[in-house]
């Protein structure tokens, strides 16, 4: 049996009447464990504005590198309030933060483990179907090895690591760039 | 070694391109560099998870947010959530929103010059249950001009997000009305290759859900990526 899958379609300019009740921008409340970041960034359009109707939506695993999901069997600890997804509106300048921990590691294609990561879905008006894309972290070596980095093209992969951020310590920075020189990596699974 | 299920590539034709120049803000936003494909590791096969405690009693109605009862055709909207396997969904997070019966949406930037409905809000959530069912209650939302090009109108739509169990079900789509004269022309629809996914979008007027002297129903089924085996749980 194989049903017909139904198409995307834009979020449109009003999604915030829907999506603004229902944010997560602190992705792990006090007492979860891990080391805790702020990611900030912009999404820009091909002409380098700011885009201002954009939902950015992150889905993590906890500091030990487990996800909240009843699919992840590995024997690593839960944490009762850490959920790992996260979901943050973008403002009038195009920006859009959120507080959370560093995940662990967790397994990749073959056995190779993954450096840490989050998975980004990005939504907007303009995008008939979704963005799909990564953050990873500054500073981590396991990122040499990561079997996902390495399927993207040497140039591009800086577009995935957020950057430190130089007068704050914790604060990351990572931007979305639709288009143009330095176009973030959007991936296809 | 970890053992993970993979969900099955999607009939792309099912789904629109990122570039559509019709639909005028594809321009500027669309990627223009070929997606990188990566396998589904355990990060994708996952994703958000919704209990029972995520939804309040009541947030499916939207007809009952305020003090009165919003102007409007009444009306029911209800379905399925499946994947491809033709398997319900159970406990996934489907949010709604929609523009009032006037066509106008409760919010800043909406400036049609048609008037706001102090009793209705527009947006709903809901939480499929054991076989995958969902329902709303609402008003059927009015047609909105837009500007993308001369005369543009957008057919009456409600728009749906849903969540699935993993990151490659994540879906957010528009549903629309039977035998609605604006379908032909909107950009967002044509923007759909295949016609039976087009026609997929359009909801089936429900004569066994209509509620005599009370409200129309509508059918809406949402189908999400399947995979080829079942996944290991715990």
């Amino acid at each position: 049996m194989s049903l017909l899958l139904t198409s995307s379609q834009t979020v449109g300019p009003f999604v915030a009447i829907s999506f603004d009740n229902h944010t997560v921008t602190d992705v792990a409340p006090a007492g979860v464990v891990g080391e805790r970041y702020v990611i900030r960034g912009r999404v820009l359009d091909g002409d380098g504005a700011p885009v201002t109707d954009a939902v950015v939506e992150t889905w993590q695993a906890n500091a030990h590198g487990k996800y909240a999901h009843t699919e992840d069997v590995q024997e690593k600890p839960l944490e009762e309030d850490f959920k790992g997804f996260g979901r943050v509106l973008t403002g009038t300048d195009g920006a859009f933060q959120i507080t959370t921990i560093k995940p662990g590691p967790v397994p990749g294609p073959n056995g190779a483990m993954q450096a840490p990561h989050l998975a980004v879905i990005i939504f907007m008006r303009g995008l008939l179907k979704h963005l799909a894309t990564r953050i990873y972290f500054p500073d981590e070596p396991a990122n040499a090895d990561d079997p996902v980095l390495a399927l993207v093209p040497s140039e591009r992969r800086a577009t995935l690591v957020a950057k430190r951020a130089s007068s704050r310590p914790g604060v990351l920075e990572w931007n979305v760039m639709l288009q143009g020189k330095d176009e973030t990596v959007f991936f296809d699974y | 070694m970890h053992r993970i299920v993979t969900y099955r590539r999607p009939n792309w034709d099912t789904q629109p391109d990122y570039l559509y120049p019709l639909y005028r803000s594809t321009v500027k936003r669309a990627p223009t560099k070929p997606l990188v494909l990566v396998p589904q590791t355990l990060t994708e096969v996952t994703g958000p998870l919704f209990g029972r405690d995520e939804v309040a009693p009541g947030e499916n109605d939207l007809t009952r947010q305020h003090a009165g009862e919003p102007i409007g055709e009444r009306m029911y909207v209800s379905g399925r959530v499946l994947d491809e396997n033709g398997r319900p969904l159970p406990d996934t997070l489907i949010e709604i929103w929609q523009a009032n019966a006037a066509g106008r949406y409760r919010h800043a930037v909406d400036n049609h010059d048609a008037p706001l409905d102090p009793n209705f809000t527009g947006c709903g959530r809901a939480l499929t249950n054991a076989e995958g069912r969902y329902q709303f209650k609402t008003i059927k939302p009015g047609a909105y001009p837009w500007r993308n090009h001369y005369n543009a109108w957008r057919p009456a739509h409600i728009h749906f997000s849903v969540f699935g169990t993993g990151l490659p079900q994540r879906l957010v789509t528009q549903m629309y009305f039977p035998g609605d004269p604006l379908l032909p022309y909107d950009p967002m629809l044509t923007g759909i290759q295949d016609e039976k996914a087009r026609a997929r979008l359009v909801a089936d007027f429900d004569w066994e859900r209509t509620v005599p002297e009370h409200a129309l129903a509508y059918r809406f089924d949402i189908v999400l990526r399947g995979r080829d085996a079942t996944p290991p749980e715990k």
